[in-house]
């Protein structure tokens, strides 16, 4: 045992070589634009989380006397909405809700979506022909009239506007996941793998997934961003959520009747909105350059 | 050419028919009974029973579908149940308004969307990259419905200058190419412009980086050719892909007008649409978005057949 510490010992250090995420997570962490979106999005994540925990005003409880208030009102810092509740608590309280119905959709499409077109591209033939060319009917419709087509069918509701969504957004992860799965099968490696007597299964959970899993990552954080405005849109139609729940997009529809009397507060929700489809735009393009260890 | 273009118009037609069959399906996703918004509260077993053989709702799925689709080829799309007036007459006529805002939009979009992305991409990490980046990157993550009411806070409730909503002051119907109507369009189109424009810079700017990095550019400097000459290059390499982002988002702008036009109130088929859902008029519902998608398949034909006239490349692959 001593003999073979003591070659141990001798042999040159290794390179200290990082896993690929690790590496990727550094470089991020150097991106200035990454990182200020990244702690502007975690603070308003944060904030939506501990909504009840932070001392805010009731965002159900409005008053008929102190409707529309300014922003900058004492008491109001962002002013009241056209039923009086505080614009402060109803933005963050509103982050729940608007949050949850503009991502939820990107990651369930992200699970679906990603299994399909691992299927789709590593088994190949009819199976490739039979998924491809039912998300190619999909692919026939603008994404917003699809959505609005298919909540519009279902009649309001968040369920409803979730669904819709997501059946937007599979077509689109699919053909990324096929056409990057379709490109990685007939790699050495995933051959070496079969011929070490590796399941179908296994290889496409093992060998493929790995492969698929950045660029997906990456096409989903930007798709994110189309889903809050998206999200928040159908609820600003009315085929969201109802009132009196907080929520931007809804917030926005029945302020808008409050345009001539406080306009600024009226754009509010939309700032929120902008905001963290911004950062996630921001976050994609950050992690793309990121992963391209090339560079 | 003709050989390509016969095999792309019929690469179509499967997808036509899968786009009607969506669109049928449509209403029979909806929850509930079809019937509901035509028939009075208190209707016998009997009236419904009728009524439910008059729509056809009585036969089964794929007779129902052929049927439908028969009438549709025929330029039949049922009746509204709002109004009692044909489905297609009524979407034709708020498409004409849709597309006239799509295109005024497309030439605000475009031409900022080429100019930026050329300078982006020519000036590559310098200030004038930085910032025509930055606004293509706010033009794709701006929820654009926030946008048009913003800008309807600042010129109509604040300066005045233009109208908030509607499409002139007699309606659409009396629409004219004077001042007085083109005011209405302003606001509207400059909203349906900030996504194309952002698209189509970042699409640009990459597509020139690509084109300014390759060889042959290399070999145009050394040979003399000016700075001028080498732009006209870029831009004729740049053209085939930019044309295809740019049809396909005329195509989106058409499609996807319901949010803007909700804002504006602007008359096209995004409004006729919302207010479809919100009566529950499933026919105009259907008919609408079965229009919409055939007018999107067609024109992104046409994107592909143009493509391949000017880029010889194609036509091979």
């Amino acid at each position: 045992m001593s003999a073979m510490t003591e070659i141990a010992l001798q042999a040159p250090p290794a390179t200290r070589s990082r896993g690929y995420w690790a590496t990727v997570g550094r470089r991020i962490l150097r991106d200035k634009v990454s990182l200020v979106c990244a702690v502007i999005l975690i603070a308003i994540f944060l904030s939506a989380i501990c909504a009840p925990w932070l001392g805010l005003a009731d965002p159900y409880q409005g008053s008929m006397i102190r409707r529309l208030r300014h922003i900058g009102t004492v008491g109001y810092p962002l002013g009241t909405d056209e039923l009086g509740r505080d614009m402060l608590a109803r933005l963050i309280y509103g982050g729940r809700l608007s949050l949850i119905i503009g991502i939820l959709p990107v990651i369930l499409a992200f699970v679906i979506g990603t299994s399909l077109g691992l299927v789709a591209g590593y088994v190949g033939g009819k199976v490739n022909t039979a998924i491809m060319r039912t998300i190619d009917v999909f692919y026939a419709f603008p994404s917003v009239l699809l959505a609005i087509a298919i909540s519009g069918a279902l009649g309001a509701g968040i369920v409803n506007s979730i669904v819709s969504l997501t059946v937007v957004f599979i077509p689109q992860i699919t053909r990324v996941s096929e056409s990057v799965t379709t490109s990685v099968r007939n790699m050495d490696f995933v051959e070496a793998a079969r011929a070490s007597g590796a399941g179908p299964f296994t290889i496409m959970r093992v060998h493929m997934l790995g492969n698929v899993l950045g660029p997906i990552f990456v096409y989903a954080t930007g798709l994110i961003s189309v889903s809050m405005i998206l999200a928040a849109g159908l609820s600003f139609l009315g085929l969201g959520t109802k009132p009196p729940e907080p929520e931007w997009g809804l917030m926005l529809n029945t302020l808008r009747t409050a345009i001539y009397v406080n306009p600024w507060v009226a754009a509010l929700p939309g700032v929120m909105i902008f905001a963290v489809s911004i950062g996630f735009n921001l976050l994609s393009d950050g992690l793309r350059s990121a992963m391209d260890i090339r560079n | 050419m003709f050989i390509y273009i016969a095999r792309r118009i019929v690469y179509v037609i499967p997808i036509l028919i899968s786009v009607a069959l969506v669109c049928f399906m449509l209403v029979h996703i909806t929850p509930g009974d079809p019937l509901v918004a035509v028939l009075p509260a208190d209707a016998s077993q009997e009236l419904a029973d009728q009524m439910r053989a008059a729509y056809g709702f009585d036969r089964p799925l794929p007779v129902q579908f052929g049927l439908w689709l028969w009438r549709a080829l025929n330029g039949d799309l049922g009746h509204s149940i709002a109004t009692g007036r044909p489905v297609l007459a009524e979407v034709m006529r708020a498409v004409g308004n849709t597309v006239m805002l799509a295109v005024a939009a497309a030439l605000i979009g475009f031409t900022l969307g080429l100019f930026f992305g050329l300078i982006a991409g020519y000036f590559r990490d310098t200030w004038i990259d930085k910032v025509a980046t930055s606004i293509a990157i706010a033009g794709v993550s701006v929820p654009h419905y926030w946008l048009g009411m913003v800008l309807v806070i600042i010129f109509s409730v604040q300066l005045s200058w233009l109208p908030a909503v509607g499409a002139g002051p007699g309606g659409s119907a009396a629409w004219a190419w004077d001042w007085e109507h083109i005011r209405y369009l302003i606001l509207p189109a400059i909203t349906t412009s900030v996504i194309p424009m952002g698209i189509v810079t970042r699409t640009v700017r990459a597509l020139t980086g690509d084109i300014l990095s390759q060889d042959f550019v290399e070999a145009l400097r050394a040979k003399g050719l000016r700075e001028t000459g080498v732009f006209r290059h870029v831009i004729k390499n740049a053209a085939p892909t930019a044309m295809a982002v740019m049809g396909l988002q005329l195509g989106y702008m058409l499609g996807g007008s319901i949010l803007i036009e909700t804002v504006f109130s602007w008359p096209g088929s995004g409004l006729l649409l919302n207010s479809a859902i919100f009566q529950r008029d499933l026919p105009l519902l259907q008919g609408t978005i079965l229009v919409l998608a055939m007018f999107f398949v067609i024109l992104n034909l046409l994107v592909d057949i143009a493509q391949a006239a000017i880029d010889p490349r194609i036509k091979r692959s």
